[in-house]
C-alpha cells in the first residue's frame, strides 16, 4: 500500500485545518512506553518539514520504575512553530497520555481547553489505582475543561498489526508509534521521515519493522475517519537563516564541538570520564568517534577520569573531562593540581538537580557557586556557560581555546535541560570556524617552564622533546624555572600571577550583546539554560513596549569587561536563575550593583510567562 | 640525523636533575634512586622519553631528582595520571613512584583497575609500611598490633598485602625486592622496564625515622637467608643459608621442608612466573615473615595485550572502516535538512 504524501493528505481532508504560528504538544506514558522515541520523530519530522522545534524531555530516573505509577512516568515535549523558539514551551495545547499516572502527572501543563488524547484501554481499576486516583477521570467530570478524545489505543493497536507475526509484548511496544501516527494526522505531519527511520532501524527485523510502521499508519488513518477531531492544526515553515541544518542535543553538540576543536587544533581528543547522569551521552557520542583521533577512557572514578586528563594534557592531548554537579565536587582537589600546573584542561558540568544526588534527571543550575570557587587555596579557573543546545558547540571550541592559549582548566557549565533539549542546529562553514593555534617549544629553543608569555601564559612543552625535560606538580613553583619553592614573597607573586592570567581572558571575549536599548529601566541577567525563557520573555514585553533589556552572560570568569559600566546604567537588575541566586551574590562581588533574584529550584526550567510576569511586576513596583 | 652518528651512550649521572636531594639521611630512598638511575642508563631509554610521575609521600619527590619529564601530582593518584600520559603518547617510557599509603590506601582504587587494563607503566612501590610524609600513622601494610603515633594501643587493621591485591587485579608483571640488595634490586628494575604492560614492584624500604629495622629480618646477615627466597624461573623453591631448605606443596598448601630426609629437589615447588595461570604467584604472594621465608623477586610476567595497544588498534580499526574523519562528514551525520 502507498502511503499518501501529506500533501495528498491535506487535499483529501475532511475537517478544517486551522494555521498555527506554533504548537506544543507533550507525548507521556510508562517509562517503558516508547515517549522518548515518539517526541523525538515528531521533532525530527518537524525539523525535516523546516519549522523551528525546542524539545524538553524529562524522565525518572529509575531504569523501570513500578509500572503504571506516577513515579515511572516518562514525557517528552515538543514545541514547533513558523517562527523563532527560544523554548520548548510553558503550557501544552495537546497531551497525549498513555495512562492514568502519566494524565495525572502532566494535567496541570496542559492550557485550559487543550487537546488531551487519553489511551483508554489503561484506564483499569487497577492502573487508576496506581495513580491515585479515587475515581476515573475519564468518567467523574473532572476533565470537562479540556477537549478530551478516548482512544482505545491499545486494542486498535493490536489489531492492526495483528497479522505482523507479532505475539505478545511485542505487540504492546508498538503503540507509541499509533499514537504518533494520531497526532501526525492531528498536526498534519508527513510520515514520511518516520517510516524511512523505521525502515532503517528494524531492517534486519522485517516483522517488527512491519508492525512499527503498520502501527503509525493505523493511527494516522484513525484520526482521519474517526470524525473525532473537529479540526486539524497545521504550523507553516519557518523562516531560519539559510543553510545546512541537523538536529542536536546540546550534549550531541558538545561533543561534536570537541572533535572539531581538536580537528582545529591538529590534535589527540582524550575525553576522560566516568558515567554520571546527565552527562554521559557525551562519552557515548565520543567513543563511537574515534577514526576523528577521539581517544575515550571510561575511568574507575571521577578523580581518575579528571587526573588521566592531566596526565593526558602534559603529554600534549586536548583533554576533557564531562560530568554533572557531584562528579564535580570530587575533581575540585585535581582541578586545583591543573591550577597549579598550569596544564590546559576543559571540565564540562551537566549540572542538575543537588546537592547530593538530589534528582539527577531534573535539571538545576546550582553548580555556578563550586565552578568559581570549589576548590581549596586561591584557584581561579575560567568559568563559561552555555545557553542553548548550538551554544554548546561554539562553546566547546571556546574553552578548548582559551584553555590552550592561557594554560588554563575552563570549566564549561551545562546543565540536564540543553543536555537532553535538543534544536535544530546550523551546521558550520569550515572557513567560518575559528582557527586554534597551538604551539609547543622544540629542541633547542630557549625553554623555562614557567616563563611567561604576553598573557602570561607559560609554554607546554611535550614529553618526548629532547632537552626540555622538566617536571611539573602540585608544590608551589618558583616563578619562571618552576622549581619547587616555599618563599614568602614568590607564593604571593605567583598567586597573584594565577589570578592575572585568568583576568586576562577578557581581552580576547567578544563584545558583550545587549538585546534591547542600553538605558532601560530594568535589564534582565541570565547565564546558562535560561537563555530561552528570558529571551522570550524580554522580547514579549519589549513588543508591548516596555523598557526592559536582557544580557545573557556566556563567560562568568573572567566577566566580560564592559558589565562593570554597562549595568548601572540600567535602573534595575534582575537575575532569573534555578538556584537560590548563586550569578546575584557573584555579581555583588564583583561589580557595583544589587540586583533582584527571581529564584527557581524545583528541577524545572522557568517558564516564559513566569519570567513575563517578573518583569511586570518589578516595572510596576518602580 | 646522518645514521652513521652514534649517540654518546648516557650514564646513571645524565639521569640526575640538578635539585638537590631531600630525603632522611639514610632513608632507603637513595638507593632506589641510585639504582634506577643506573639501570635507565643501561636500558638506554633516552631522558625525553621518560616521565616519572608520583603522588604524595616521601617517595613521590622522586620525579624532581631525575633528569626526565615529570609530574608530581596529588595524592594517590598517579596511577591515574599515567594511564592519561601512556594514552595521549604510547611513545613514553611511564614511571609511577608511589608508597604504601599513596598508592594503596587514598590510591587503592586506582591501583585495582591500571593493573587489570594492564596499562603500560612501571609502578615502584615503595613499602615501609608507616606514613612518613605525615609524621609516622600505621599505613595499609603495618602489621596488626603496630604502635604509632595514631596507634597508642596498637594498629586493629588487619594488613594488605600488595602482590595479593596485584596479582587479583591481573596485573602481568608482579615483582618484589628490597632496597638494600642493590644488586637484585637493580635486576628487578631491569625487568621491569623490559616488560610490556603494568609492572608493579613492591620494594622492601627502610623507613629510618618512624619505621626503623621493618625489614631487619630481610636484611641483617644472620637471618636474611632464612626469612627470605630468591626466586628463578624453572628453579625449585630453595633457600636458606647453605640452601638445604625448601617449599614443598602439601594438598593446597605450601610447607617448609628440609633436603635430605627423605626429601629431594624433585619434590619441591617449581617457580613459573610465566604461568598463565596465576594461582602459584598467589600464592608465593600469601607466604608471610615469621611463618614462611619471604620470596623475593618476579612472581609473575606474562604477555597480555595492553590497554593503549588495544585503544589505538580500535582507533586505527576505525579509520581503517571509516576513513579518517572528515568535520564535513562529521556535521553532516544523521538527518539533515537544507534552509535556502
Amino acid at each position: 500500500m502507498s502511503v499518501p504524501s501529506a500533501e495528498q493528505q491535506r487535499q483529501r481532508r475532511t475537517v478544517e485545518t486551522i494555521d498555527l504560528a506554533d504548537v506544543t504538544v507533550r507525548f507521556s506514558g510508562d517509562s517503558g512506553d516508547g515517549m522518548q522515541l515518539a517526541g523525538t520523530q515528531m521533532t525530527n519530522t518537524s525539523a525535516i518539514f523546516g519549522n523551528d522545534v525546542c524539545t524538553w524531555p524529562d524522565y525518572p530516573a529509575e531504569i523501570r520504575a513500578p509500572v503504571g505509577t506516577p513515579a515511572g512516568v516518562s514525557g517528552f515535549q515538543l514545541h514547533f512553530g513558523s517562527h523563532k523558539l527560544r523554548t520548548p514551551g510553558d503550557r501544552v495545547q495537546a497531551l497525549v497520555a498513555m495512562n492514568p499516572a502519566a494524565l495525572k502527572v502532566n494535567l496541570a501543563d496542559l492550557e485550559p481547553g487543550g487537546i488531551l488524547v487519553v489511551n483508554e484501554d489503561a484506564f483499569t481499576a487497577g492502573n487508576l489505582k496506581k495513580a491515585g486516583y479515587t475515581s476515573n477521570p475519564l468518567d467523574d467530570g473532572s476533565l470537562s475543561g479540556f477537549r478530551v478524545h478516548r482512544v482505545p489505543i491499545e486494542r486498535l493497536n493490536a489489531e492492526a498489526v495483528a497479522d505482523t507475526g507479532l505475539t505478545g509484548r511485542a505487540v504492546g511496544r508498538c503503540k507509541n508509534f499509533f499514537a504518533l501516527g494520531l497526532t501526525y494526522w492531528l498536526y498534519d505531519r508527513s510520515m514520511e521521515p518516520t517510516l524511512k527511520w523505521i525502515e532503517e532501524k528494524f531492517g534486519t527485523l522485517p516483522a517488527v519493522a512491519a508492525a512499527n510502521a503498520r502501527a503509525l499508519k493505523a493511527g494516522y488513518y484513525f484520526g482521519e475517519t474517526a470524525e473525532m477531531f473537529e479540526a486539524r492544526y497545521f504550523v507553516r515553515k519557518a523562516t531560519l537563516p539559510p543553510g545546512r541544518y541537523r538536529r542536536a542535543t546540546g550534549n550531541e553538540a558538545l561533543a561534536l564541538g570537541l572533535v572539531t576543536a581538536a580537528r582545529l587544533a591538529g590534535k589527540t581528543l582524550f575525553y576522560g570520564s566516568y558515567p554520571i547522569t546527565p552527562a554521559s551521552d557525551i562519552l557515548h557520542e565520543l567513543s563511537r568517534l574515534k577514526h576523528y583521533d577521539v581517544r575515550t577512557f571510561q575511568a574507575e572514578d571521577e578523580i581518575a577520569a579528571v587526573t588521566s586528563c592531566i596526565g593526558a594534557a602534559y603529554a600534549g592531548a586536548i583533554a576533557v573531562t564531562g560530568t554533572s554537579g557531584p562528579g564535580l565536587a570530587l575533581k575540585g582537589e585535581a582541578i586545583g593540581l591543573a591550577v597549579m600546573t598550569e596544564l590546559p584542561l576543559v571540565v564540562i558540568d551537566v549540572q542538575r538537580a543537588g546537592p547530593s544526588t538530589g534528582m539527577p534527571t531534573k535539571p538545576e543550575q546550582a553548580d555556578l557557586s563550586q565552578a568559581l570557587c570549589g576548590r581549596h587555596g586561591e584557584s581561579p579557573v575560567c568559568v563559561l556557560a552555555a545557553g542553548t543546545p548550538a551554544d554548546c558547540f561554539d562553546l566547546a571550541i571556546e574553552a578548548v581555546r582559551i584553555a590552550t592559549e592561557f594554560m588554563t582548566p575552563v570549566v564549561l557549565l551545562s546543565d540536564g535541560y540543553i543536555a537532553n533539549g535538543a534544536g535544530p542546529w546550523r551546521v558550520p562553514e569550515l572557513s567560518a570556524l575559528p582557527m586554534l593555534t597551538v604551539r609547543h617549544p622544540k629542541a633547542g629553543e630557549p625553554f623555562e617552564p614557567y616563563q611567561r608569555d604576553e598573557r602570561l601564559s607559560r609554554p607546554w612543552a611535550l614529553p618526548g622533546t629532547p632537552g626540555l625535560q622538566h617536571r611539573v606538580g602540585g608544590l608551589e613553583k618558583t616563578d619562571i624555572t618552576g622549581h619547587v619553592c616555599y618563599e614568602p614573597q614568590n607564593h604571593e607573586h605567583m598567586v597573584r600571577l594565577r589570578r592575572q592570567k585568568i583576568d586576562n581572558i577578557a581581552r580576547t571575549l567578544p563584545p558583550l550583546e545587549v538585546l534591547g536599548r542600553r538605558d532601560a529601566e530594568l535589564v534582565v541577567v541570565g547565564w546558562g539554560s535560561t537563555y530561552g525563557a528570558i529571551t522570550t520573555a524580554v522580547e514579549h514585553c519589549q513588543a508591548e513596549g516596555l523598557s526592559v533589556s536582557s544580557i545573557h552572560l556566556r563567560y562568568l570568569d573572567p566577566l566580560p569587561p564592559e558589565l562593570g559600566t554597562l549595568l548601572p546604567r540600567f535602573g534595575r537588575v534582575l537575575i532569573p536563575e534555578n538556584n537560590l541566586g548563586q550569578l546575584r551574590r557573584h555579581l555583588r562581588a564583583e561589580l557595583p550593583v544589587d540586583p533582584l533574584g527571581f529564584n527557581k529550584v524545583q528541577g524545572k526550567p522557568f517558564a516564559v510567562g513566569e519570567i513575563e510576569a517578573k518583569i511586570r511586576e518589578v516595572l510596576k513596583g518602580k | 640525523m646522518p645514521a652513521d652518528v652514534t649517540l654518546p651512550q648516557l650514564t646513571a649521572k645524565d639521569y640526575a636533575s640538578d635539585q638537590e636531594v631531600r630525603w632522611c639521611p639514610g632513608c632507603g630512598d637513595y638507593a632506589i634512586l641510585a639504582q634506577m638511575k643506573k639501570v635507565l642508563a643501561e636500558v638506554g631509554i633516552p631522558r625525553e622519553k621518560l616521565v616519572f610521575v608520583s603522588g604524595i609521600g616521601c617517595s613521590s619527590r622522586f620525579p624532581y631528582y631525575l633528569e626526565t619529564y615529570g609530574l608530581h601530582g596529588i595524592h594517590g593518584r598517579a596511577m591515574a595520571v599515567a594511564t592519561g600520559v601512556r594514552v595521549a603518547n604510547p611513545d613514553l617510557s611511564v614511571w609511577v613512584v608511589t608508597g604504601d599509603g599513596d598508592g594503596l590506601s587514598i590510591g587503592g582504587n586506582h591501583f585495582i583497575h591500571t593493573m587489570r587494563r594492564n596499562v603500560d607503566v612501571k609502578v615502584l612501590l615503595f613499602d615501609n609500611r608507616i606514613y612518613g610524609l605525615t609524621k609516622g600513622q600505621y599505613s595499609p601494610t603495618s602489621p596488626q598490633g603496630k604502635k604509632t603515633k595514631s596507634t597508642p594501643l596498637g594498629a586493629i587493621d588487619y594488613p594488605l598485602h600488595p602482590l595479593s591485591v596485584a596479582i587479583g587485579a591481573e596485573a602481568t608483571f608482579v615483582a618484589r625486592t628490597i632496597d638494600v640488595n642493590v644488586k637484585h634490586l637493580a635486576e628487578v628494575l631491569k625487568r621491569a622496564a623490559e616488560h610490556r604492560g603494568t609492572a608493579f614492584i613492591q620494594i622492601y624500604q627502610n623507613c629510618v625515622i618512624f619505621n626503623d629495622g621493618a625489614f631487619e629480618y630481610a636484611t641483617d646477615k644472620p637471618t636474611k637467608d632464612d626469612t627470605t627466597l630468591y626466586l628463578e624461573h624453572g628453579k625449585p623453591l630453595l633457600f636458606g643459608r647453605d640452601r638445604r631448605q625448601g617449599i614443598r606443596l602439601n594438598g593446597m598448601t605450601p610447607e617448609i621442608v628440609t633436603l635430605g630426609e627423605g626429601v629431594t629437589e624433585a619434590d619441591l615447588l617449581v617457580h613459573d612466573e610465566k604461568a598463565d595461570d596465576p594461582s602459584l604467584a598467589y600464592l608465593l604472594s600469601r607466604m608471610h615473615h615469621p611463618q614462611f621465608p619471604e620470596p623475593m623477586g618476579v612472581f609473575r610476567c606474562v604477555q597480555r595485550p595492553t590497554y593503549e595497544d588495544l585503544l589505538m588498534g580500535q582507533v586505527q580499526s576505525a579509520i581503517e572502516a571509516h576513513g579518517p574523519g572528515k568535520l564535513e562528514d562529521l556535521f553532516a551525520e544523521g538527518e539533515t535538512w537544507d534552509v535556502s
